[in-house]
């Protein structure tokens, strides 16, 4: 899988994020957070941003910008994977 | 855990790409929970919904509640994704919208099996529930809650079924009557759950009430919800009155006497207790625990 272009997901709802991702040329995953909790759970965030990145086979040249809104793991899971799709124009998602 | 018969007085829709209240759906109390990733989503937005409700279900742990997804249908661009997405989460009853004919379901449940085989998932253990939203649904209903032996239930949705029919919605439902009786009679036909329809407007409880009361005076099982606050009077009404419970409760009783005697003639206050009255008795008693009225512990 390849980013082609940005991918947006997520919405500023209460317990929401909001989040772009796009290739960029750094090195390892890049990560703007904006988030209300992140003096308590910002490198949670932040953990769990890298942590879904990195199972989608993304280890570096990734840019991600995201806005919180107090939301739980498995919505910003969610949301980082709906958004790295889009970036990669792809629907061949892998459940389990 | 799927459970094909239980309690099901509320079904609460939760929009499928609403992170918000999938966290909290569950402390309302609602017996069921439907996740929406039909009407209440946009088709922009049903890749991420169908993931958000995916991540939901394999994280958050709502109880011993009964989760159901409205999938989209199966001749839509998403109806697939949705079943082998919502199958692997582990949704217990999958809600087909739309059901017009026997094949709509058939052909779901081919493709349901196909993915639990795929994924290594016991064959059987998603359990299906359709929505007739048609005039053809509602002819062919019976047909329809035949059509496969993981259907829970079939539900009225309304909404539809009265643009189909060029018909308005009213206060007295006159325009639902006989959509209500046919799949009334349907689901009772083929032994599963009759369930009605959303009532939209969360700022009139009375007609909520009115509502509800008439379906369950018909012989619905429950109603769909789509606000925490149309839970409690819900409940209230299918909550049956103290005076049934004492009925059923003094039913019971004689059952147990005669069970304990070995006689197979039940009879109450002189009067014979035939096997109807029994199963009526029986679900009162589990309503008015459900419901909170009654302990299981006093029903002797």
């Amino acid at each position: 899988m390849e980013l082609i272009s940005k991918g947006r997901a997520g919405t500023l709802e209460s317990g929401d994020i909001c989040v772009v991702v796009e290739k960029c040329s750094d090195k390892g995953i890049l990560i703007d957070l904006d988030s209300s909790v992140a003096s308590l759970f910002g490198r949670e965030i932040k953990a769990v941003i890298t942590k879904t990145i990195q199972d989608l086979g993304f280890t570096s040249g990734v840019k991600v910008t995201a806005t919180d809104k107090g939301a739980l793991n498995c919505t910003i899971a969610a949301r980082i994977t709906a958004a790295v799709y889009r970036a990669a124009e792809s629907t061949e998602f892998s459940w389990k | 855990m799927a459970i094909k018969q239980r309690l099901r007085r509320t079904m609460m829709f939760i929009p499928g790409n609403n992170p918000g209240m999938m966290r909290d759906a569950h402390i309302y109390g609602s017996d069921s929970l439907m996740f929406d990733l039909e009407d209440a989503v946009s088709m922009a937005e049903k890749d991420a919904a169908r993931l958000l409700v995916f991540n939901a279900l394999k994280t958050i742990d709502y109880g011993d509640m009964e989760i159901v997804v409205r999938i989209n249908p199966l001749n839509t661009p998403y109806g697939k994704a949705d079943i082998e997405a919502m199958v692997v989460a582990g949704a217990h009853v999958l809600r087909m919208p739309k059901t017009e004919t026997a094949e709509d379901i058939t052909e779901c449940e081919a493709y349901i099996a196909e993915m639990e085989v795929k994924h290594g998932i016991p064959v059987g253990r998603t359990l299906m529930m359709a929505a007739i939203e048609g005039a053809l649904g509602v002819i062919n209903a019976y047909k329809i809650a035949t059509a496969s032996d993981r259907l829970i239930g079939i539900a009225l949705g309304a909404e539809d079924y009265c643009a189909n029919l060029k018909a308005n919605r009213t206060k007295s439902g006159i325009e639902l009557q006989l959509a209500r009786e046919t799949i009334l009679v349907a689901a009772r036909a083929a032994g599963i759950d009759a369930l009605d329809t959303v009532f939209s407007d969360v700022n009139d409880e009375e007609q909520l009430i009115y509502e509800a009361q008439l379906v369950k005076d018909m012989g619905f099982d429950g109603k769909s919800v789509i606000n925490p606050r149309q839970i409690g009077p819900v409940h209230k009404v299918f909550a049956p009155t103290e005076k049934a419970i004492e009925k059923a409760k003094r039913i019971i009783a004689a059952i147990k006497e005669a069970e304990a005697k070995g006689s197979g003639v039940i009879s109450l206050n002189g009067k014979m207790v035939d096997r109807p009255v029994v199963i009526r008795a029986e679900r009162t008693i589990e309503l008015a625990i459900a419901s909170g009225v009654l302990l299981p512990e006093e029903v002797e």
